[in-house]
């Protein structure tokens, strides 16, 4: 199925779109891979000042410290630069990953006692179909596409895919929207 | 009788709401569907494309619709999880009677039948055809509308009817049929994307019409300016260029200043107003003392803001305006509307691309639903009760003597005050849950409960339905074929699905066979949802609201057709008024003078607080279906009171502390939310929600005196801090920063 995967489209998310709706959270979670849990988490920044919520995918880095910091080797990244979810039979629920991932992506489940999160909807884009959340978003937070078509419905904005955490650069698979002529993004 | 049998914890043991999930492992039959139906949304006015998978004669899940026009796959969270309605375990599946101190008791549908058509004949021979009333709602097809508003005038020979359609879009439509002789919004909403300044006001987009965001925000990205008038800062206003944070019921002095600074400023457009608009001296000399401090002192939001706003759309050379249920629940919705009309009309940017006005019609077929005879002063095509010519017209397509057409009935709000004074005595309900939705709502209750018979049609047992004597089991939106129309005037088609569940009928069929044993069988022997459409296509014939040349094939042919249609090679209408020929009698688009006045229910010492009320984005309306769909349930657990930290401060009120909220009608606990995104003058409840946590019990029964609309959104009120706290929220991000 592989072969399938359409390497042209790539995932911008773009922060100010952000409604906080969760019709993303709800998509995701229909997957039954997911076991009704969401791999995509919306928040409000700080509800109490304003209405702003953040929305939070996977970024799929290209060197992910998930997998680097895994000390069971759960977490692979694919000829595609998607990064998997942990392997259920290799995770041992360590955490490592959800301190290490600088974008606070992964996610404990205790429940199962294993590490989850976003897997680019693999199930769906492997086969050429667009990950769920990103079809779903009523506003366009979430996109799915080639960069040509972003760039024609977007003209004052641009992807950026590098964000620089102290001295530590991290380059991603996913773009977030920023101002037109941005670079990257100096989180700290 | 129409009491309780039982107490209510009994009833929503039985009969919930009780929360849906989807199954962890998937529903079953999700992923080898036996069939993949293109349908639309139930929800809301944007009818968003959808498609619903099912298996085995159940729905299984859903996969989005990527072709349809409007929402290209794009879905809510209510869109998301509509199919957790399919196989819900509240689904009514037989017919029950109210039975006192057992409940509602199961019983046949023939012995249903024959006891709901001898009440309606003892009440109605007893005290008149007007004392049995109807009540329906717009989530119905074009197709059901048309025929309640039949199956009441024909029928049932009554003149009351109305519809759960007078809560939402009456005073927009009332505005549009004054200003341009039709109603509805001038342009479909792709036209957004290329507006330079829209002006959104009174209109949660955000939590109400998600998926009209995408056009907005395009229109964004394409550089548009965006202008929010809304007391709250909703997720709309959050990163609009002016938020005009109006004190609720000011929306008239607001755009009245701003139509007196256009004319101060000259930012007309001459031409327009010359040779296709009437009334414009009037309109103008009603706001020349609307100066921008006078604005600014009524309205509460700073005169260089509206200056901005003021400049900004004079100068546009193209824009949108877009209103909803903000400026349109007051006692003045319906100079609101025409407040707004006024800005565009002296702009003089209809007609063209890019510009464009409308309300953003709330239910899901609430433009299909309000043109079809559903109405109490209306008939098919938009037509009216009391022209002679129009019911001529109708009376031929019913095969009725005209003189047997009952005249125009009373409003939604003012059934329930006839049945208190005694005037009517039965009720048959469809598609409407006034006990939460309908304001001042103990009011509604006792009325009820002073019914000598009420039946009612619903899926699940609404708080309303409980009430009935009798209730009989109809159907979901996917389990009927038919059309709705959506807030952009396309008319879509609704596909069949599923059957109803055993035991259930589709609504139609239950609604002909009232009317068959009423002895009105020749007037209602549809064979298909389609032969009621095609009924309704030649009744809407020549009416404003001309569906006449639209067939199920071309709306399938071109994924929905926009009236007006007039005959079958047109190829319908997606842009209003671009030939500048207006509805109205004199051709031309109508300027209305419009004074400001205050609300109805002031503030004052006692009631300091104003209280306004609203939607989130999970639930839709009364909750009848969204109350029942666990996510949609857990993504906000219960009403809260938005209150600003200054006002709360002055209260002593602390986060998540029960208030109670007092007004003239009532009172209600809610806990408290303190938030910097509100007015400090006014506090915001949620409206979805039954019972004790019903912001509704709150709010006043004063009415527009066209419209006769209630003003849901300004109720003076009083905050009584309790020092408990009850809060139960089981998704603290909801309601807490992270």
């Amino acid at each position: 199925m592989a072969e399938y995967y359409k390497l042209q489209e790539e995932f911008f998310v773009d922060m100010q779109r952000c409604i906080g709706c969760k019709a993303c959270e709800a998509a995701c979670a229909e997957c039954e891979t997911n076991g009704q849990e969401s791999m995509i988490h919306v928040n409000y920044v700080d509800r109490s000042t304003t209405i702003q919520t953040t929305v939070q995918v996977c970024m799929h880095c290209e060197d992910p410290v998930c997998a680097n910091v895994c000390p069971a080797d759960a977490i692979s990244k694919d000829e595609f630069g998607v990064v998997h979810t942990a392997n259920t039979s290799r995770c041992i629920g360590c955490s490592n990953c959800v301190m290490a991932c600088p974008f606070g992506v992964p996610k404990k489940m205790e429940s199962y006692d294993l590490m989850m999160k976003c897997n680019m909807c693999y199930d769906r884009t492997s086969v050429g179909k667009k990950p769920m959340c990103a079809i779903v978003c009523p506003s366009g937070a979430l996109f799915y596409g080639t960069r040509e078509e972003i760039q024609a419905k977007r003209p004052n904005s641009t992807p950026i895919n590098t964000f620089l955490f102290g001295e530590e650069k991290v380059n991603t698979k996913v773009n977030l929207m920023m101002p037109k002529g941005s670079t990257e993004l100096r989180v700290l | 009788m129409a009491k309780l049998p039982i107490p209510v914890e009994q009833i929503i043991a039985q009969f919930g709401p009780h929360l849906h999930f989807p199954d962890p492992e998937g529903t079953p039959g999700r992923d080898e569907p036996d069939r993949i139906v293109e349908t639309h949304c139930c929800f809301c006015g944007m009818q968003c494309g959808i498609k619903l998978l099912a298996k085995n004669n159940k729905v299984v899940g859903f996969e989005p619709w990527m072709e349809f026009p409007f929402n290209e796959g794009r879905l809510c969270p209510k869109g998301v999880q509509r199919y957790l309605q399919d196989n819900h375990p509240d689904r009514l599946t037989s017919p029950l009677v109210n039975t006192p101190g057992k409940g509602y008791l199961p019983v046949a549908w023939d012995e249903a039948m024959d006891r709901t058509v001898s009440e309606i004949k003892r009440i109605q021979e007893k005290y008149g055809h007007d004392a049995f009333a109807v009540l329906s709602g717009v989530s119905l097809t074009n197709e059901k509308s048309y025929m309640m508003g039949k199956f009441a005038r024909v029928a049932l020979k009554t003149k009351n009817l109305d519809y759960n359609g007078r809560l939402c879009m009456v005073s927009a439509g009332a505005g549009n049929k004054k200003a341009f002789g039709l109603d509805r919004t001038s342009n479909n909403y792709t036209d957004l994307a290329h507006a330079e300044v829209i002006i959104v006001t009174g209109a949660n987009v955000s939590e109400t019409f998600p998926t009209l965001t995408y056009w907005l925000w395009q229109a964004r990205d394409n550089g548009a300016k965006i202008i929010v008038v809304d007391p709250r800062q909703i997720p709309l206003a959050r990163t609009a260029d002016i938020h005009l944070d109006i004190r609720p019921g000011t929306d008239s002095a607001l755009f009245g200043a701003i139509l007196n600074y256009m004319v101060q400023h000259d930012m007309l457009d001459h031409e327009f107003i010359a040779n296709h608009t009437s009334g414009f001296e009037d309109a103008i000399a009603a706001v020349r003392d609307y100066s921008l401090e006078w604005a600014e002192e009524v309205t509460g939001a700073k005169k260089e803001k509206i200056e901005a706003a003021a400049k900004l759309w004079g100068k546009a050379s193209t824009s949108f305006l877009l209103h909803a249920r903000g400026i349109e629940h007051h006692t003045k919705g319906v100079e609101n509307v025409l407040s707004c009309i006024n800005i565009v009309l002296a702009s003089g940017r209809i007609g063209r691309p890019y510009c464009g006005y409308g309300t953003i019609t709330g239910q899901g077929n609430g433009q299909g639903g309000r043109e079809h005879g559903h109405k109490c002063d209306q008939l098919p095509g938009n037509r009216d009760i009391e022209n002679p010519e129009h019911r001529q017209y109708i009376a031929e397509v019913w095969g009725i003597d005209e003189k047997d057409l009952p005249g125009k009935g009373l409003t939604a709000y003012e059934i329930i005050e006839a049945i208190h004074r005694d005037e009517i005595k039965g009720l048959l309900s469809i598609c409407f849950n006034p006990l939460v939705s309908l304001p001042n709502n103990n009011y509604v209750r006792a009325a009820l409960e002073k019914l000598e018979f009420y039946v009612g049609i619903d899926f699940f047992m609404s708080e309303t339905i409980r009430h009935c004597d009798i209730i009989l089991p109809g159907s979901l939106h996917e389990e009927e074929d038919g059309t709705v129309t959506t807030a952009e005037g396309r008319v879509v088609r609704i596909r069949k699905v599923v059957d109803p569940p055993v035991g259930a009928r589709p609504d139609s069929e239950i609604i002909q066979e009232i009317a068959r044993r009423l002895g009105a069988g020749d007037k209602f022997s549809y064979a298909s949802s389609e032969a009621i459409f095609n009924e309704l296509r030649i009744a809407s014939k020549g009416g404003t609201a001309d569906y006449y040349g639209i067939t199920y094939e071309k709306i399938e042919r071109n994924m929905g057709v926009f009236w007006p249609c007039p005959d079958l090679d047109h190829p319908g209408t997606p842009r209003l008024w671009e030939d500048r020929k207006f509805k109205t009698p004199d051709g031309r688009a109508h300027f209305n003078p419009v004074q400001y006045h205050p609300s109805m229910d002031p503030t004052d010492a006692e009631f300091p607080v104003i209280l306004t009320t609203g939607r989130v984005v999970s639930q839709y309306l009364s909750g009848t279906q969204t109350r029942r769909i666990g996510k949609l349930v857990k993504q906000f657990a219960q009403p809260f009171l938005e209150i600003h930290p200054v006002l709360a401060h002055t209260m002593g009120i602390s986060q998540h502390e029960d208030v109670r909220v007092v007004t003239k009608r009532g009172n209600a606990i809610f806990p408290a939310n303190i938030v910097e995104t509100i007015r400090e003058d006014t506090v915001f409840i949620p409206y979805h929600w039954p019972g004790k946590k019903s912001a509704n019990q709150l709010t006043s029964g004063f009415l527009d005196p066209i419209s006769k609309i209630p003003e849901f959104k300004v109720s003076a009120c009083r905050l009584e801090p309790l020092g408990t706290q009850s809060y139960i929220g089981n998704d603290a991000r909801d309601y807490q920063s992270i």
